[in-house]
């Protein structure tokens, strides 16, 4: 055994490269993918519940109904819309994925449970989100119909305004945790009094805007212009069938979970246990709390969109740039002075 | 050859052959896609240099956000594809003199600091231990406090020039209150009227 291990040591030293493409596979993406088509199932049942109906409950009792529709998908024709431009049409969801996948490397999951502790984390997490429009603007060109560019136009003008607002939001996180590094932020809001020493307390209005952000950014009800079903049939992706739908799909359910995971680990203590650490195991961190709490706001996400009608366009970019931008620079400065005056400590 | 090597040249090849293509594609969706690319090839370069501010914020900045808007007008304004290349031999010469002076002028500064140091460039963040970004934020925000300031306000002010010269006020044009609309309750619009019947009884 030691042998093998010794051996398996001195293997993975030589390819690094290789070891960590297999880790990454494993880690983020499989369970990734996993918990998509259980999130999928999730929303139906839990719309179906919200909405007094049954949901799916027949394929293996509703439980194996993701997979029945991936393979449904996978084996449907592709059809590629005449005049369309064939390169971009094919390139565009792998530009939707790419984004969303690659944000996971800096999401820590626990104490040390991170692929990539680098210093810039949150930096690198804004910068790939602001990417994902990409292949939501490009499906909509490329597909050469007039629905489809409609609800592209509309993601990109959507995404861009309230990207400032999310990234103000996390301005007044960084100033409170003094540190750009996702596992010192959780780490900046453990103390002795468990839940009020979250980040969500000092900066509540950031939290609520980044959230609401979170939502308009996923392209998520009730902020779904960009697909609109009702107006523009389903928006940027009308054209698209089979696998190529499936990996939309895939990246916006990717997505979503990834905002489940961001809000925690920046306003509500990410791994920290909300209750005081006198309190025995029930107070210690780990990544059980963490569960819970993306869990919190992967049900919201699913109550948001059961619950809320579809907001009107100019409503939707006057929220991002009329309320939620100034309000976010108010609190920023507000995080500076209490920062300032020692009334919130950041660690660095 | 090192690994870093062997990728600097891998993105350098990238970077070359993309710019390329911003100039010589035809059809302007392309140019800006490769322009995007031109931009991320950039950002990874940055990277190998350990400016991992400067590439991540050429990444949010450039790509994320003003490529898109890029996108968004050429897409708009439905160019299929651009007109030949009648200007290019004309605008040539121009640009060989362009970029003639600027490498000129590269080569110069790099030099003068070769000179200057007579070594290869220090790192201001790693000689005091800190990450480029930072050590970036911290010069920006004691050291060179004031420079920042003047910029952000030239750059509010250029905002500010920018709306006002294109905002017309337009007379007559209905506008509406969100606020307003959303105070509004049942009564304000609903008014429940008894009608009598065809044969003059009121209904039941």
């Amino acid at each position: 055994m030691d042998q093998m291990l010794s051996l398996f040591n001195t293997y993975t030293a030589q390819f690094p490269t290789i070891w960590m493409a297999i880790k990454i596979v494993l880690l983020p993406i499989l369970p990734l993918i996993i918990a998509v088509a259980f999130y999928t199932l999730a929303e139906r049942w839990v719309i179906g519940w919200m909405q007094v109906r049954r949901g799916p409950v027949y394929i293996g009792m509703g439980i194996l109904q993701p997979f029945a529709d991936t393979f449904k998908l996978l084996f449907k024709e592709l059809l590629i819309p005449s005049k369309s431009n064939l390169f971009l049409f094919r390139l565009a969801p792998m530009l939707a994925l790419i984004p969303a996948f690659s944000a996971w490397a800096v999401v820590p999951a626990g104490e040390g449970l991170v692929h990539s502790d680098v210093n810039a984390g949150l930096l690198y997490l804004l910068a790939m989100t602001s990417m994902g429009v990409y292949g939501i603007i490009l499906a909509g060109w490329a597909s050469n119909s007039k629905y489809a560019f409609l609800g592209a136009m509309r993601a990109a003008a959507q995404v861009i305004s309230y990207e400032i607002a999310m990234g103000f939001a996390l301005v007044g996180v960084l100033i409170a945790a003094g540190s750009l590094n996702l596992s010192e932020i959780v780490r900046a809001q453990s103390g002795n009094l468990g839940i009020g020493e979250w980040f969500m307390w000092p900066l509540l209005p950031l939290f609520v805007i980044y959230l609401i952000s979170g939502v308009a950014e996923t392209n998520r009800a009730p902020f779904d212009v960009a697909e609109g079903e009702s107006e523009i049939v389903a928006g940027f992706h009308v054209e698209y069938s089979g696998s190529a739908f499936a990996i939309f799909f895939l990246a916006e359910y990717a997505n979503m979970i990834l905002v489940s995971f961001l809000v925690p680990l920046f306003f509500m203590g990410g791994w920290l246990s909300p209750c005081p650490e006198s309190w025995g195991w029930i107070g210690k961190g780990g990544p059980h709390w963490l569960a819970l709490k993306v869990g919190i706001i992967a049900f919201s996400f699913l109550w948001f969109r059961a619950t809320f009608p579809r907001y009107r366009y100019d409503q939707i970019m006057r929220l991002g740039w009329k309320v939620f931008i100034p309000i976010t620079i108010v609190w920023v400065m507000v995080t500076g002075v209490l920062v300032y005056t020692g009334a919130l400590v950041p660690n660095a | 050859m090192t690994f870093e090597a062997l990728l600097f040249y891998f993105f350098a090849a990238v970077m070359v052959a993309a710019s390329l293509a911003v100039v010589t594609l035809r059809n302007p969706v392309h140019c800006a896609l490769s322009l995007v690319l031109t931009f991320f090839t950039c950002a990874c370069l940055w990277l190998l240099l350990r400016a991992e501010f400067l590439a991540i914020a050429l990444v949010l900045v450039y790509v994320g956000a003003v490529m898109v808007l890029f996108l968004f007008v050429v897409m708009m304004l439905d160019i299929k594809t651009l007109p030949g290349r009648e200007g290019f031999t004309s605008y040539l010469p121009a640009g060989l003199v362009v970029a003639t002076v600027m490498l000129a002028e590269l080569i110069g500064l790099m030099g003068a600091r070769k000179l200057m140091q007579g070594g290869p460039v220090r790192d201001a963040a790693t000689e005091q231990g800190l990450s480029n970004t930072e050590w970036l934020g911290r010069a920006l925000f004691s050291d060179y406090i004031l420079p920042f300031e003047i910029a952000a306000v030239i750059l509010t002010v250029a905002i500010v020039a920018a709306v006002a010269l294109t905002l017309r006020r337009r007379p007559n044009v209905r506008t509406q209150d969100p606020a307003q609309q959303a105070a509004t309750r049942k009564q304000d619009r609903l008014r429940l009227v008894d009608l009598p019947h065809h044969d003059g009884s009121k209904q039941a």
